[in-house]
């Protein structure tokens, strides 16, 4: 963002860039940066809170006031993000015969259409669409128990974005199955991650192709950097 | 026991220190005052249409959004932020309704037509954004008569 600030000033456009990480700004110094310590994915620092995002807005816009430049202000709020697990309960073992990861995702295919309903678009299908996702954790288990990650048939063919369709199935149908549908920032994040097989299995496959010998691109992607 | 650091503030520490492209100057243009100003959001989301096209792991291009389109797809690959909460409320990273009240408040003149949404991909000299595909998204914003850009991160 800092780097399109310069170019579209000079390009004679006025510009305001929202900064989520403090020393990029500092040192990229474009013209006008509203710092927010919020959670990062979250810019604007509130889901569902017009009146702060407003106050952003409002907070941002007044740096057009400056008659010169560059200028970096700090939104006088730091928000935190959520650590606590969102409260959501994952179905019950069906099928015994399945792998728990597998048995899960299915079992969350309803509440994962029932979201792609409500808001009419999903993120899942960079790699494989809803139907494949229980499948891909099949692959992924078989990793997990020994297949050579380049004969286990990884869908899509990369694993990042298998991991983050995965996810993302998850924490979307999650959103339908929760009392907290306004959850704050990590706290999707870590309920896949902690609570449920898929993101456990997430993890494993992580460790599996790095102990295989897989590149780290391959695998460090999968899912945030200080989770293990 | 020390608290373990967030996961948001190991994220903030490393690309923190990463290096990061400097620039010698600053640009700085005066804009129009805000009540009369036409803003448009550029955002690095790599936010594409239902239909349209996605982003690549690499990609240092763009794409054009209709102000209507609220049906978007949040297309970026990193894993470390909270990728939920462009689902729950889009306005969190991309506030187009928060602009439209803006407008009917008389606060800003008006809101553009078009926005635009990159991947936050850069090479390390950022040489395709400053020369190549930041300029072409100058231009259109421009050609849009755009007079203020807000830009916003995940």
């Amino acid at each position: 963002m800092c780097t399109l600030a310069h170019v579209f000033e000079a390009a004679s456009l006025s510009t305001v860039t929202i900064t989520s990480i403090r020393a990029v700004g500092e040192r990229m110094r474009p013209p006008r940066v509203l710092h927010c310590e919020f959670p990062l994915g979250r810019p604007l620092g509130k889901t569902n809170d017009p009146e702060f995002q407003h106050d952003v807005l409002r907070r941002a816009f007044s740096l057009l006031e400056r008659e010169s430049g560059p200028v970096l202000e700090d939104h006088p709020n730091e928000i935190v993000a959520d650590e606590e697990p969102l409260s959501c309960t994952v179905p019950p073992r069906f099928d015994p015969d399945l792998a728990p990861a597998v048995d899960e995702a299915r079992g969350l295919r309803k509440a994962y259409d029932r979201a792609l309903g409500r808001r009419g678009v999903s993120e899942v299908g960079n790699a494989v669409d809803a139907d494949g996702v229980p499948h891909a954790l099949d692959v992924l288990q078989n990793i997990v128990n020994g297949t050579p990650w380049k004969e286990a048939g990884i869908p899509g063919g990369h694993t990042t974005a298998l991991a983050n369709d995965i996810r993302a199935y998850y924490e979307e149908a999650a959103l339908e199955l929760t009392d907290a549908p306004n959850p704050g920032g990590h706290q999707t994040e870590d309920w896949f991650f902690e609570r449920t097989e898929a993101g456990k299995l997430v993890l494993a496959v992580r460790k599996a192709l790095a102990a295989q010998g897989a590149p780290q691109p391959v695998w460090f992607f999968m899912a945030p950097m200080y989770r293990s | 026991m020390a608290e373990q650091p967030s996961g948001d503030a190991l994220i903030r520490a490393q690309v923190g220190q990463q290096p990061v492209p400097e620039f010698s100057e600053t640009a700085w243009t005066v804009p129009p005052p805000l009540a009369e100003a036409k803003v448009a959001v550029v955002t690095s989301a790599a936010l594409y249409p239902r239909d349209g096209e996605s982003f690549t792991v690499t990609d240092t291009s763009y794409r054009a959004l209709d102000h209507a389109e609220r049906q978007l797809v949040m297309g970026h690959w990193s894993p470390n932020f909270d990728r939920s909460a462009f689902g729950i409320d889009y306005n969190v990273v991309y506030p187009l309704a928060r602009l439209d009240e803006l407008v009917e408040q008389g606060v800003i003149g008006s809101v553009a037509s078009k926005h635009y949404a990159f991947a936050g991909n850069q090479p390390d000299d950022v040489a395709t954004i400053r020369y190549d595909s930041g300029p072409a998204c100058a231009a259109e914003l421009k050609a849009d008569g755009v007079d203020v850009v807000f830009l916003t991160p995940v």
